[in-house]
């Protein structure tokens, strides 16, 4: 009689199924990556304990850090409304193309009379340019001040919500410079807003 | 060619030659570790942490003052931000403080509990009554303190609080303390 012969089987396994998860999950975390943004000057976020997440949309974030505010602007619609009305506001006239390229900008902090020279410069070599931080001070209309009220008219235009302010700060700016942006908004009755932090463990 | 023909001949003897079929099949292994690869990266590489937001209330800072309670200095508790991230913190009036003014540090043995033994204590005293925080930032203190700050009072469930502009008779408070 003869030996029952054990089957060799193949050590090649059918890599396709594999192949396929792993170039989907690839693809997902690269759309789902949202590139960091760079702020124009660091600020080292203090932590808290509080876990209520930032919004998307509707908001503005003001930068302080280095004594100096800068400012930021969530969604490309809102950016151009709202530098259409501070236009307005110092008789300006931006060219479409400077629109365009303020759209884009991500955070700035330059004086509205140095904004036209900010936007002429390439995306690539803002890091470089110094920017002197947004003019902000005790008194009323001082340019922050007017940034976030065209921003909360031009949100109101767009969508009927109110804007949400969020303050970023360096966690080792002094608290004059603190003190001085919440008084801007508290000017303009916004006692309601948001410390950007990090989280950390109770 | 020059090529010895050693496979012992006569097996194509009148036969047609057949062209080899290739497999079709691709080693795909290769491919899947570069795959894999790239992932770990990315994962690694993304935050999935979001910023988190803290929301602060500031009091209403109307010109026209309106109706206002009178708060007892009993139940209310100045906490001043010095340097050097620390606190003072006393109960009452600067000038005449009715407990003595104690640094403190911040974190679980710091300020925290003191917040709590304080809130239990004024609670008890003023017959269910809410302890009424004031934090006074002065200018030497940092952003940092002021959030940390916050984030006690939220971890020990106080409500009643502001953030009031310090005077000078708490700055000479601090100073005397070595924390301005």
């Amino acid at each position: 009689m003869p030996r029952a012969k054990v089957k060799r089987k193949s050590t090649a396994i059918d890599m396709t199924a594999m192949c396929d998860v792993a170039f989907l999950l690839l693809t997902f975390f690269i759309l789902s990556a949202k590139p960091k943004t760079q702020d124009p000057i660091r600020a080292e976020v203090p932590a808290a304990t509080v876990e209520t997440a930032l919004p998307d949309q509707d908001f503005a974030a003001i930068i302080i850090g280095q004594g100096k505010a800068f400012y930021k602007i969530e969604g490309a619609d809102l950016k151009i409304e709202t530098l259409k009305l501070m236009a307005a506001k110092y008789q300006m006239t931006f060219t479409p193309e400077e629109i365009q390229a303020f759209a884009s900008t991500e955070s700035f902090g330059v004086p509205i009379s140095q904004l036209k020279q900010l936007l002429a410069v390439p995306p690539a070599n803002r890091a470089e340019v110094k920017q002197p931080g947004i003019p902000v001070d005790t008194n009323i209309n001082n340019e922050l001040y007017n940034w976030v009220h065209e921003t909360r008219t031009a949100d109101k235009g767009l969508r009927n919500v109110e804007l949400r302010v969020a303050i970023k700060g360096d966690s080792k700016e002094e608290y004059p410079t603190i003190a001085t942006v919440i008084k801007t908004l508290q000017k303009q009755k916004v006692n309601k807003f948001s410390l950007i932090t990090t989280l950390k463990q109770k | 060619m020059a090529e010895l023909d050693t496979s012992g001949g006569g097996k194509h003897k009148g036969g047609k030659v057949r062209s080899k079929k290739a497999s079709t099949r691709v080693d795909l292994t290769a491919m899947v570790d570069l795959a894999f690869l790239l992932i770990t990266f990315f994962i690694l590489t993304t935050t999935l942490q979001k910023p988190k937001a803290m929301d602060l209330v500031m009091p209403d800072k109307d010109e026209v003052t309106k109706e206002q309670l009178p708060v007892p200095e009993s139940r209310t508790m100045s906490v001043l931000l010095g340097t050097k991230n620390k606190v003072e913190w006393y109960i009452g009036l600067p000038s005449k403080p009715l407990t003595a003014p104690t640094v403190d540090g911040f974190g679980k043995n710091g300020i925290r509990k003191a917040l709590l033994e304080n809130a239990a204590r004024i609670k008890q005293e003023s017959g269910g009554k809410d302890m009424i925080v004031l934090i006074k930032p002065s200018d030497k203190s940092t952003y940092a303190d002021m959030v940390s700050m916050m984030d006690e009072l939220n971890i020990t469930n106080n409500q009643q609080r502001a953030i009031v502009d310090i005077s000078p008779v708490e700055i000479e408070v601090l100073k005397t303390a070595g924390l301005y």
